[in-house]
């Protein structure tokens, strides 16, 4: 039982907790430390909550408590820089047309569909680390909501539950996250459509 | 046709609480009957499920994680925090 949890959990643990700290041996620390509190917790766990929310809260405050702590003696060009400004819309203005348009609001750039080799590319290994940096440049909430969601597949309840924030403003974290790195993806995969000969 | 009241540039603002089950009864309508017109739109909304994939493909454990010591040492450590018959 308790070798299942850890096959099937840990993994998401070290990356969950890869976006607090400086390191992947940091978070490899703080994903056992938060085994070790299970353990040590689960006769107290009451069910009341599941047991994946349950998980994922006691490694989320692990490791927040063990990033601000690693920040202190961390130089601070690694600290990311966060965009806490966020209200604008999630797809540029120009990309639809002007208010006095005919059609106006609806799509002159529309987004291309991601098929055939932009649809292998977006599920190519070398994407990996593009996502990943996308997901660095999230603010902080936001990041949190979209890994849960969907890295690590909790549902809306249950990442309401892990974060401790209420469902709608979850929902608006999700899409000013997920909007964000769709975004992020489109552009790098329609880059490099174009710089391999501008197929499309 | 596309009803004005919905636009692409709305759309796109409001296709997560479509997506999370949340937009009032009327409102869904509106969007899905759009998306049933709207070509760009339609890609936009199959995109997010395709980030949204992505995300999770890339999550997939890998095999060095978490290491075969890591894997021992906690599982030893379960074994000794709790009774034998609760260990399977």
């Amino acid at each position: 039982m308790f070798a299942t949890l850890v096959d099937r959990y840990h993994a998401s643990l070290v990356r969950v907790a890869m976006h607090h700290v400086p390191s992947r041996a940091v978070a490899e620390e703080v994903a056992q430390e938060t085994w070790l509190a299970v353990i040590e917790g689960i006769d107290r766990f009451e069910g009341r909550s599941s047991f994946k929310t349950w998980l994922f809260r006691i490694l989320l405050n692990r490791a927040r408590t063990r990033g601000v702590r690693e920040r202190r003696t961390t130089p601070l060009s690694s600290l990311s820089t966060e965009p806490e400004d966020d209200r604008g819309p999630v797809v540029p203005p120009e990309r639809f047309r002007g208010s006095d348009a005919l059609w106006a609001g609806h799509w002159a750039a529309p987004p291309r569909r991601w098929e055939g080799e932009s649809e292998a590319r977006l599920l190519a290994k070398e994407t990996w680390a593009h996502i990943d940096e996308a997901l660095a440049l999230l603010p902080a909430a936001q990041r949190d909501v979209l890994v849960l969601r969907d890295v690590c597949g909790l549902s809306g309840p249950e990442a309401c539950e892990a974060l401790g924030v209420s469902e709608a403003n979850q929902r608006v974290l999700l899409h000013r996250a997920r909007s964000r790195v769709r975004a992020s993806l489109e552009h790098y995969l329609d880059d490099d459509t174009d710089s391999a000969g501008g197929v499309a | 046709m596309i009803p004005d009241h919905l636009s692409c540039r709305m759309l796109v603002e409001e296709v997560t609480e479509w997506m999370e089950g949340s937009l009032p009864a009327d409102r869904r309508a509106e969007l899905e009957l759009h998306l049933v017109t709207c070509v760009g739109c339609t890609a936009y909304v199959e995109q997010l499920r395709q980030t949204s994939r992505a995300m999770a493909e890339a999550a997939q454990p890998d095999d060095e994680v978490p290491s075969a010591e890591v894997r021992s040492a906690l599982l030893d450590l379960f074994r000794r925090r709790r009774p034998p018959d609760a260990v399977s």
